[in-house]
């Protein structure tokens, strides 16, 4: 059993409100598309209108002539760098050089006086194609004799992976019972409603760039990289970011047009997608097609599992071998077995690039697990939830990849989630047409590496008192995408130094002002910024502290406390600091304010700083790939859903979930809660409603919110988050762990299984529409007859 | 339609009156600028958002004459003579009115995009009916698209609201 320390904090586990609760409520907060620079020109995209082709001329000249137009630039006025995650995988230009790759890929850019002359201008460049065969599934990627969309990627294959720890087919033989079941997960898209956009504003031999980024550093670091610049030349910022979910880390090359324009044109410019441009942009959950096959004992044990993941990947990479990776990587996290085989492969195809979307190529894998187990544990005769209870890794345990897992408590969570749910009294028992299912998940906290190889620290922060100690800055480059960062980072900060909440205040996401964060990606603000933070507040308070027994000496007061210290010197060590108020911890009536103490330091010594630094260290697993699936802590869910189907339509009805997440120290459960909410919304229409389609040409046919339909308030049901008190993680700053993409990994398994109770046949392709569920049903009984 | 004039580009501009959060705007303006653009362009007011703009998200949601209407998918002619509110109208100064209150208090928003829609989709509501049910909330900000929160703190935000009015 894990010990917990007591955690009798002040602002760490309070629902405070958020930092910046007045500018979104009132139409303040800005983001990227609200800002506006004397001067400024608008840009947009040339985007290619065909799937796949040599661009054979491009004819910029009649746009060029429109009055208005400031600039055009294509490939051959930019650098031809390319850039992506991983060096062997750099398959991606600001602008096509030979070929386009998909419909929608990047041509060049335009920039005017205003949008109405960007647009018109768009019309009149023409693009002159020599159309190549095109290739929009894994079946037609895979085919002999199939299109080649890359050199470099002969069969299409972008990605391969091979996972091979134990034997499986040894444990197989030993089995009671084996299963195999092939399941399929849609292409997916993040569906945050603020579209893309950057301001590029170049001065002399600096840059400064405005985008709405969930990563400031890995954006300056880019383009740095491709524009031949130094970093500390190139200054980028954060807005107010209208969510990211993953779709805000690859670049969209918005920036380096903007950049680039605004070098050209001696004027500022703001670069910005429309709403079916954001969607062309992609970047968001790949379709897979999973194959999984399992042996158990007759009590339901995992012996082995061998899976088979291809991805289907769209025409770049990105992200998208991070995606590969977490497609298998955390299995067995989740669950403890000791032979576990897995098999990846992701292709390139010629529509928009898929990438990171919330839970990181995990939740579609989870998805089929989570059927596939509750297929296995019905043909034993076992209870799913039993099925995962006998299965779930426990504390302090390694994974067969070396992962060292601290704090776990998914036993826990199966336990708290059956009883609240009413699942005993439910499952089995509910009428036809009504169903409840389980699903279990959970993510990293954070990746084990940076995204390019460095020694940088993870994240540094920084604390700066003002003068008269009336205010603390927060200093990180973390990035708020809604999540709360801010809000959270501020917790620990004031818990930290002893301060008070409401007097602190947060410059984030600015490489200039702010201090190291790689951003707001798998999850790992909370620890990893948290741990800087932490520490920048702890030497806050200890320079205070120290001010502090200077300042009791002179004054005299240490008399009124001197009984229990005697004859020796008053030390750090017999004072504390406590919502700014620091005080002798045996005689806390001998006191002064942090205020006074802070203006003393900054009167005797300067400016009064604190400094933190977060490195994970080195961290389990050896094995190629071993950097995707490392963390310094793991996060644990289970949720359950019950919904209702319409045997006669086929329509669902979501009516009832229930969260517990083992997230460790939740420091803002107002927060905390709100992340469940919302992973459950976006995993529930993941599951009915939403998918990403082309025609026969690779054109995209629902780029927008009516097409792509997202659960309205009338589709979402009430969601009961809970959390587990004995989480408590030794690896977290105050024992935090993640909670905003491992509470999206269980739903759609949750959801699978609650309609596969209710209408009693198995669906094994996402999304499951009604039709789908509808055409089932009547298939059912054609069957029967 | 009000006075228009032509422009040296041969485009003819409508001069318009518009009445938004109490303080009158007279502007010359195509006849194609959407209300949205009007809104943010022209006035400044950058707090009503640009999502969809094909009135699927309700990120541009402002009250034309007290009713909520989708900003992009209105001209600016259209408000000619008529009152707009928007999300900066909604609270007195630095008097939040109840339901950003309330939104604050339930964590009714995270990233903060669909927030200025949201509320003024929800003022509207209470202006209409001040005990809606709570269907009658969520039927309210069906038009209203949020990614973030899965409106579950969004509907008890409204309806504490309407509790305390």
């Amino acid at each position: 059993m894990q010990k917990i320390p007591k955690r009798d904090y002040s602002y760490v586990g309070k629902s405070l409100d958020r930092n910046d609760s007045f500018t979104k409520t009132t139409g303040r907060a800005q983001y990227t598309a609200d800002l506006k620079f004397p001067n400024m020109l608008y840009g947009k995209l040339i985007r290619s209108t065909v799937a796949h082709a040599r661009i054979k001329n491009i004819d910029t000249s009649e746009a060029e002539k429109l009055p208005g137009v400031k600039a055009v630039i294509t490939a051959k006025d930019v650098p031809s760098m390319r850039y992506g995650l991983s060096p062997a995988r750099f398959d991606e230009n600001i602008f096509c050089v030979d070929k386009v790759r998909f419909y929608g890929d990047k041509i060049g850019a335009v920039c005017a006086v205003d949008e109405e002359t960007v647009y018109k201008a768009l019309k009149l460049i023409k693009v002159e194609y020599e159309e190549l065969p095109a290739v929009f599934s894994i079946e037609e990627a895979t085919k002999e004799g199939a299109p080649q969309i890359f050199e470099e990627y002969p069969g299409n294959v972008n990605t391969e992976i091979h996972h091979n720890f134990g034997d499986v087919d040894e444990a197989f033989k030993n089995a009671y019972y084996v299963r195999t079941d092939r399941l399929v997960g849609q292409r997916c898209y993040h569906a945050f409603i603020e579209n893309h956009c950057s301001i590029g504003s170049w001065n002399g031999n600096k840059l400064t760039i405005y985008c709405s980024t969930q990563t400031v550093h890995y954006l300056q670091y880019h383009l740095a990289r491709v524009l031949g610049m130094k970093m500390g030349d190139i200054r980028v910022v954060k807005t107010n970011v209208g969510g990211g979910f993953g779709g805000k880390i690859d670049l969209t090359g918005l920036d380096f047009s903007a950049a680039i324009l605004s070098k050209i044109t001696g004027q500022t410019v703001k670069m910005f997608y429309d709403h079916e441009e954001t969607f062309l942009n992609g970047r968001g959950r790949h379709p897979m097609d999973m194959e999984y096959t399992t042996g158990v004992d007759k009590n339901g044990k995992i012996l082995g599992t061998k899976a088979k993941i291809m991805l289907e990947g769209g025409a770049y990479t990105g992200l998208g071998i991070a995606s590969t990776y977490y497609a298998g990587s955390l299995l067995n996290i989740l669950y403890d077995f000791e032979n576990y085989k897995f098999d990846a492969y992701r292709y390139v195809t010629n529509l928009p690039p898929c990438g990171a979307q919330r839970g990181h190529g995990q939740p579609q894998p989870r998805f089929a697990f989570e059927h596939h187990i509750d297929l296995i544990a019905e043909a034993i005769g076992m209870d799913p939830i039993e099925f995962r209870i006998v299965n779930a890794r426990k504390a302090n345990t390694e994974t067969l990849a070396g992962y060292e897992v601290k704090s776990y408590n998914l036993k826990a969570a199966n336990e708290m989630a059956r009883d609240v749910s009413g699942w005993k009294e439910k499952r089995g028992k509910l009428p036809v047409g009504r169903g409840i299912g389980v699903g279990n998940g959970g993510f990293v906290t954070g990746a084990g590496f940076c995204q390019y190889r460095t020694d940088l620290p993870h994240s540094v922060g920084m604390i700066k008192i003002y003068d008269d100690g009336t205010q603390a800055f927060v200093y990180s480059q973390a990035v708020d995408i809604g999540q709360g960062s801010d809000t959270v980072l501020l917790q620990m900060a004031a818990e930290a130094m002893g301060y008070p909440y409401e007097q602190c205040k947060m410059y984030a996401g600015d490489t200039d002002l702010s201090t190291l964060d790689y951003g707001a990606y798998a999850s790992r603000q909370t620890l990893m910024a948290g741990w800087a933070i932490k520490r920048a507040g702890e030497e806050v308070k200890q320079k205070i502290l120290e001010q502090a027994v200077e300042m009791i000496r002179e004054s005299g007061k240490v008399k009124e406390g001197w009984a229990y210290i005697g004859n020796r010197e008053l030390k750090t060590e017999d004072l504390d600091c406590k919502e700014g108020i620091v005080f002798m911890k045996q005689e806390p009536h001998v006191n002064l304010t942090f205020e006074e103490v802070a203006r003393r330091y900054f009167v005797t010594k300067g400016v009064l700083i604190g400094r933190g630094w977060y490195h994970p260290g080195n961290l389990g697993g050896n094995h190629k790939g071993a950097a995707v699936g490392t963390s310094p802590a793991y996060s644990s869910a289970t949720q359950i859903a019950e919904v209702k189907v319409d045997m006669e339509t086929g329509q669902i009805e979501c009516v009832d979930t229930w969260d517990v997440h083992d997230s460790g120290t939740i420091v803002n459960p107002k927060l905390f809660h709100g992340q469940v909410h919302g992973a459950f919304y976006m995993g529930i229409g993941e599951t009915i409603w939403e998918e990403v389609r082309f025609d026969e040409k690779g054109k995209l046919l629902n780029g927008n919110f009516a097409e792509y339909r997202l659960p309205t308030a009338l589709d979402m049901p009430p969601v009961e988050s809970l959390t587990l008190d004995e989480s408590w993680e030794p690896n977290g700053p105050y024992g935090v762990k993640e909670v905003g993409e491992g509470a999206t990994t269980p739903t759609m398994g949750a959801v699978a299984n609650a309609i596969y109770d209710a209408m009693g046949v198995s669906i094994t392709e996402l999304p499951i529409t009604y039709e789908k569920v509808w055409r089932a049903l009547k298939d059912k009984e054609k069957n029967k007859k | 339609m009000s006075n228009s004039v032509i422009g040296k580009d041969g485009v003819k501009r409508y001069l318009i009156t518009v009445n938004v959060n109490g303080s009158e705007y007279t502007k010359a303006v195509k006849a194609n600028v959407l209300l949205v653009n009007f809104l943010r362009e022209e006035l400044d007011l950058t707090g009503t958002k640009k999502g969809c703009e094909l009135g699927d998200c309700g990120c541009c949601t402002i009250m034309l004459d007290g009713k909520p209407i989708n900003s992009c998918l209105a001209l600016a002619v259209e408000a000619d003579g008529r009152e707009v509110t928007t999300i900066e109208g909604i609270a007195d100064g630095d008097e939040l009115d109840i339901v950003q209150e309330k939104f604050i208090e339930h964590g009714a928003y995270q990233c903060g995009f669909c927030t200025p829609g949201m509320i003024v989709s929800s003022r509207a509501l209470l202006n209409e009916n001040p005990n809606p049910t709570e269907y009658q909330v969520r039927e309210a900000i069906a038009g209203n698209l949020c990614r973030c929160t899965g409106y579950v703190n969004i509907v008890k935000a409204v309806l504490d609201a309407a509790d305390e009015k």
